[in-house]
Formats: C-alpha cells, sequence, structure tokens
C-alpha cells in the first residue's frame, strides 16, 4: 500500500533491537516476564507492510532466535512462521481494530506460540510447567500499545522527510 | 513451506547432531547481539575499577597479595604431596592422572532463556572449547559446556534441573549423584536410603565417575538431611560451594589427559600456573580438538610422557578425544 518507502534496514534494525531486549539481562523478576520483543515487531510489521516481511523473513528470523536463546533449531522459526502466517492473512482487519481489540489478537498470538514451545519442549523431554511461564503473554500483551506507538513512529519518520 | 523446513529442522536436530555446523554459522551472526548486550555491563565494570580511589585499590592488593602468599605456601606443601602420590601408585602400579588444562572464560551477562540455570561465556570453539567440558570457578565446580559455538559457549549449571553430578562424600568416599534443584543455592541428592552415612557439613566432591569432570573438586556442602520414615530414600540438599551468581570468571578445564607414566614421574610433570597457555597435560586428545599453534606447541613437549606400553588401558579413551572413560574411571576405583 502506501508504506512502501519504509526501508527494509529499518526493520531489520528494529529486530536487531528486539533481539537485544530479548537476551538482555533484566534484574530479579523481570527477567522471568520478559515478552518475546522479537515475534511482537515481527507481528507489527506483518500489520503494516505486509509486502515486505513475509513467512521467510519470520522463519529466517526465527531460526535466528533459535540461535541466540540456545532453543532447539526449527522451535521459534515454526512458532513465528505459523503467527505472521495468521496476521498477514488478517492484516486488512486488524489493522481497523481498536488497540484494545489488537491486544486481544496479539494476547491469543503469544499465548499459540507459548503454548506451541512448551508443547515442542515437551516432545523433546518432559518438562514442567510453572505458572510463570504464561507471564510473558500478559507483560506481552501489555507492551504492545507502546510497540505500536513506537513502531509506528519509526515507520511514518521516513515518509514524513 | 516454511512450516515444513522448520519441522524437518526440529526433527534433524532431535535426531542427530548433524546440525551443528549450521548453528555455528548462524551463531556468528547472532554473536555479536550477546557482546552487544553485554557491553553496558562491562563499560559499567571499567568505569567502576577507573574510578575507584587508590585507598581501595591498595587495599585489594594488600589482600590478594596476602592471598596469593598462602596459596602458594600451599601449593608447595601440594607438589611434593603430588610426587609422592605418584610414587605410591607407582608402588600400586596404578596409573595417576595428570593435572588439567585451563582456559578463564568471562560471562557474558545476558539472559537467554529465564528458569533454566545456562549462562553463556566469551570463550567458543575459536578456543578449543567442546561440549562437555567441565566449568569450575575458584570455590568449586559450576557445571559443563553445553553447547560450543565459535565465539561463546553455553554452559548448563550443576544447579539445573537437567543436570546430574556424580559426587563422592570427602569424608568417607560414598558415592552418590547431585541432581540440580533449578535454584542457583540448591542440590538434591536423591539416590541415597534412610541409613546413609552423610551429614549435614559434609563437603561433596567430584567422584569421577561418569568421565565428564575430573575427580577430587568441591562440588557442594551438605546442609539438610531429612528422612522420611515410609519412603525407601532420604531427602538431602546442598548448597554448591560456586558462587553461581556472583562469579563474572570462570575456568573451563580439559580433563583428557592420559595418566603419567610411571617409571618417571618426577621428569613428566610439571606445574605453571599462565593460563590459557598452561599444558601440564596437554596430549594427543587435546591437539585433536585445538590445533592451535601455541596450544599444539606447548603439547609436543609432553608428549612423550604418555607411555603406551604402561597405560593400555587408556589409551583407547585418548585416540578419540570425546569418549571419556577409562582415565576417570579407573583412576579412583578403590
Amino acid at each position: 500500500m502506501m508504506n512502501s518507502y519504509s526501508g527494509f534496514g529499518r526493520i531489520m534494525l528494529t529486530i536487531v533491537t528486539a533481539m537485544c531486549l530479548r537476551i538482555a539481562p533484566w534484574p530479579g523478576f523481570l527477567s522471568g516476564i520478559n515478552p518475546d520483543w522479537v515475534l511482537l515487531v515481527l507481528i507489527y510489521w506483518a500489520i503494516a507492510v505486509p509486502e515486505r516481511i513475509g513467512i521467510f523473513h519470520a522463519w529466517t528470523v526465527g531460526l535466528l532466535t533459535d540461535v541466540l536463546t540456545g532453543r532447539v533449531f526449527g522451535q521459534y522459526a515454526l512458532a513465528y512462521t505459523l503467527i505472521i502466517y495468521f496476521c498477514l492473512i488478517l492484516h486488512k482487519r486488524l489493522r481497523q481494530f481498536p488497540l484494545p481489540q489488537q491486544g486481544l489478537f496479539i494476547f491469543f498470538c503469544l499465548l499459540f506460540s507459548q503454548i506451541l514451545l512448551f508443547w515442542l519442549k515437551n516432545i523433546q523431554h518432559p518438562a514442567q510447567l510453572h505458572t510463570s511461564f504464561w507471564l510473558p503473554i500478559f507483560t506481552g500483551t501489555l507492551c504492545w500499545p507502546l510497540i505500536y506507538t513506537a513502531l509506528r513512529r519509526v515507520r511514518l519518520s521516513r515518509r514524513n522527510k | 513451506m516454511a512450516i515444513i523446513a522448520s519441522v524437518a529442522l526440529l526433527i534433524a536436530e532431535h535426531q542427530s547432531h548433524r546440525l551443528d555446523a549450521l548453528r555455528a554459522t548462524l551463531s556468528v551472526i547472532v554473536d555479536p547481539l550477546k557482546y552487544l548486550v553485554d557491553l553496558p555491563t562491562v563499560l559499567i565494570e571499567q568505569t567502576a575499577n577507573s574510578v575507584s580511589s587508590y585507598s581501595t585499590l591498595k587495599k585489594e592488593n594488600t589482600r590478594l597479595r596476602e592471598e596469593q602468599f598462602i596459596d602458594k605456601t600451599r601449593l608447595l606443601k601440594f607438589d611434593s604431596l603430588e610426587k609422592e602420590n605418584i610414587r605410591l601408585r607407582a608402588l600400586l602400579e596404578n596409573s595417576f592422572k595428570l593435572g588439567e588444562q585451563l582456559l578463564i572464560a568471562e560471562l557474558l551477562s545476558i539472559n537467554t532463556a529465564p528458569y533454566e540455570n545456562i549462562v553463556v561465556v566469551n570463550k567458543g570453539t575459536r578456543f578449543g572449547v567442546h561440549p562437555q567440558q567441565p566449568v569450575l570457578d575458584a570455590n568449586g565446580v559450576v557445571g559443563q559446556v553445553f553447547r560450543a559455538l565459535p565465539f561463546s559457549s553455553e554452559i548448563m549449571l550443576i544447579t539445573d534441573p537437567n543436570h546430574a553430578i556424580p559426587v563422592q562424600v570427602n569424608r568417607n568416599g560414598l558415592l552418590t549423584i547431585a541432581v540440580g534443584s533449578g535454584q542457583l543455592n540448591r542440590l538434591n541428592l536423591p539416590f541415597l536410603p534412610n541409613n546413609a552415612d552423610i551429614r549435614p557439613g559434609d563437603l561433596l566432591i567430584t567422584s569421577g565417575l561418569g568421565g565428564t569432570f575430573p575427580s577430587g573438586y568441591p562440588v557442594a556442602i551438605v546442609d539438610n538431611f531429612t528422612p522420611i520414615t515410609n519412603k525407601p530414600f532420604v531427602n538431602i540438599t546442598a548448597t554448591p560451594k560456586a558462587m553461581l551468581d556472583r562469579n563474572r570468571e570462570l575456568l573451563i578445564v580439559w580433563s583428557d589427559s592420559s595418566p603419567v607414566s610411571l617409571s618417571s614421574p618426577p621428569a613428566s610433570h610439571e606445574k605453571t600456573s599462565e593460563t590459557p597457555a598452561n599444558s601440564p597435560a596437554a596430549e594427543s586428545s587435546l591437539i585433536h580438538e585445538a590445533p592451535k599453534g601455541k596450544r599444539a606447541g606447548t603439547a609436543g613437549d609432553n608428549k612423550s610422557t604418555g607411555t603406551p606400553a604402561e597405560t593400555g588401558r587408556s589409551n583407547q579413551s585418548t585416540e578419540n578425544g570425546l569418549t571419556r572413560k577409562a582415565p576417570a574411571e579407573t583412576d579412583n576405583d578403590e
């Protein structure tokens, strides 16, 4: 649509920042509720510029996240691919949603990704389910308005020039 | 397409280790991020160092000098004891294991996954680090290398729920296994019967069984012993000796050393204290994995010490560097 200006480099930069936030050493209990920044940023770009961010990008970023966080190969790649697929299908509708409604969608995206990750982990070796395992979903949903406004600014600042 | 690809990757990684090369390549792309995230911590530390006052530095210097003095005096005795040990083992016709080679690695302050006791350090396969290497700090065993990437490696701490370390009670030699609890200050010893001779305050050391950890390093101190009347096993917890949440420097150990030739024990053993180039025990197994100039060079001097005829049983293990069994296990059967 109108966003063909948004440079790819800019998108990459935000994703790299998200990756840094993902592995940053948050103090104390904050590290337990650290949301999946990379996925949130990917979702934003998939909704905002679907012609630039595709399934392949999501898969590559997921693979890099796997390496970065030392998970089994393909775990995040699979989760990100599926979620970005939904986002790409629904992007026109999602853009019309008010922010709270988007938040609900994000909540279910994060929930889906977390369930998928847990399921994959459980296949490899039986894992224990902690209550705090679900906390990043809530913080991620709460962070969505923040990410939305910040990335929107990043996207539009370029266009105004 | 991408879904199929990721599922294929998941299965492939689950089945085998063939994807390690791909992971190493990709890690070269993302590893700079780890260093980037670590940068603020390093900067803060450096600034703190550069602005710390003269008196503090002086005090620290004095303290360190005293510590070094004490340690050196202890080492003097250790040296003679070690030689005596070699002689005695020669009398018993038993093989003796050499000291280990060390490499100092620094922790990167990043957090890859919450609720997992895995840390990342700044030394990787470029320094010859390989999976399953034991990692120590000044106080005790920290964990083992879980995955080695070119520029960093992941270390699983002994307190990780998926980690178990074979230990021995220092007081009486009782063998058992310490399993991680998920909390940084606790290990569980789930496999001891109610009447086991173990009590709070006992020091647990590595037994060397299993072959990953060299024997004799302190692991933890038993702090709780609660017999459960109707269960066969007792509930024992221990506190790790290593400062798992405070140290930034860790030691990665090469313990794949073949036993000393018993005919000439004194000549074969040299204690040097530098890292990483010190190699009291660099032999063939190490050269396979770390064909770097400095290490291979020092290894050449000591190569003659592992006489094949005398230490036949341990030779198979040094052929292929990764299967480490014989030297560690045969040493402390008694």
